[in-house]
């Protein structure tokens, strides 16, 4: 067991455990702050797969962007003066039996599947790699993702103005 | 047992069926909002995974940016068809919001 592994270990538990508060607590606060952490998790586990650009966008667009529209979103529905902050809960039984069932399909295909890995070649750094693809041959999908960006921009905001 | 892809593909597994738990029994809408993204990080693991052991160079890590991007649009979206709900009905629990049923 090298140091990568053990790292892998402790992000993986820290995205785990977290996820599991977020989906369990029964207060929206502390979903969100837990949801915080796995966040930082997910990120970590970019980083030892080698995407270093995709952690940092990672970091910036949803710890810094998503989390926060959601945290608004919570504190702008809920009145917090009063304690209504707790949501309830529904089809708690027929969701742990469906998504247990899904989840064990899931985790035994994907560990008796017999993948086929090529070696891992050295770890480039992606910044470069990734800004000539997208202006090369994904050009189509980044042009598109600006309009999409915009139109969303906008639709959300003159709805939320009303 | 060195840390492989199954691995990776074991976490985003279980990470997917966490936002699936969540946004099925979460009454409050900003939670299921919470859940999807979950589900969106798990899809993000698995490309960057797949980027990195198979044989498809830099498309995967590609994917993922885009659905990032797409999350980032979603959440806002989202967020401002609750706030419309929140202020015409006044509650964002999704089981009470059934006016078209009726």
């Amino acid at each position: 067991m090298n140091i990568y592994d053990l790292i892998f270990y402790l992000f993986a538990l820290v995205t785990l455990l977290s996820a599991f508060m977020v989906v369990t607590n029964k207060n929206i606060v502390h979903s969100a702050f837990y949801l915080l952490f796995t966040f930082f998790g997910v990120a970590g586990l970019y980083v030892l797969l080698a995407a270093d650009f995709i952690a940092v966008v990672q970091l910036i667009v949803y710890v810094g962007g998503i989390l926060i529209l959601l945290l608004f979103g919570v504190m702008l529905t809920n009145k917090i003066t009063n304690i209504e902050i707790r949501t309830g809960t529904i089809n708690l039984i027929p969701a742990v039996i469906g998504v247990g069932l899904l989840a064990g399909a899931l985790l035994a295909s994907v560990i008796n599947a017999p993948w086929k890995t090529n070696n891992q070649e050295q770890a480039l750094p992606t910044t470069k790699i990734l800004g000539t693809l997208l202006l090369q041959e994904y050009l189509l999908f980044f042009e598109l993702l600006g309009i999409v960006l915009l139109i969303a921009l906008i639709g959300a905001a003159s709805m939320a103005r009303k | 047992m060195t840390v492989g892809l199954t691995h990776f593909l074991v976490v985003s597994s279980l990470l997917f069926s966490m936002g699936l738990y969540a946004i099925i029994t979460r009454k409050n809408a900003i939670m299921v909002l919470m859940g999807i993204e979950l589900i969106l990080n798990s899809a993000n693991i698995n490309f960057v995974t797949f980027s990195r052991f198979g044989n498809f160079g830099y498309s995967g890590h590609l994917v993922a940016l885009i659905v990032i991007v797409l999350a980032a649009a979603e959440a806002a979206i989202a967020l401002a068809i609750v706030l419309n709900i929140y202020r015409n009905i006044s509650t964002v629990n999704v089981d009470e919001i059934d006016n078209l049923r009726d």
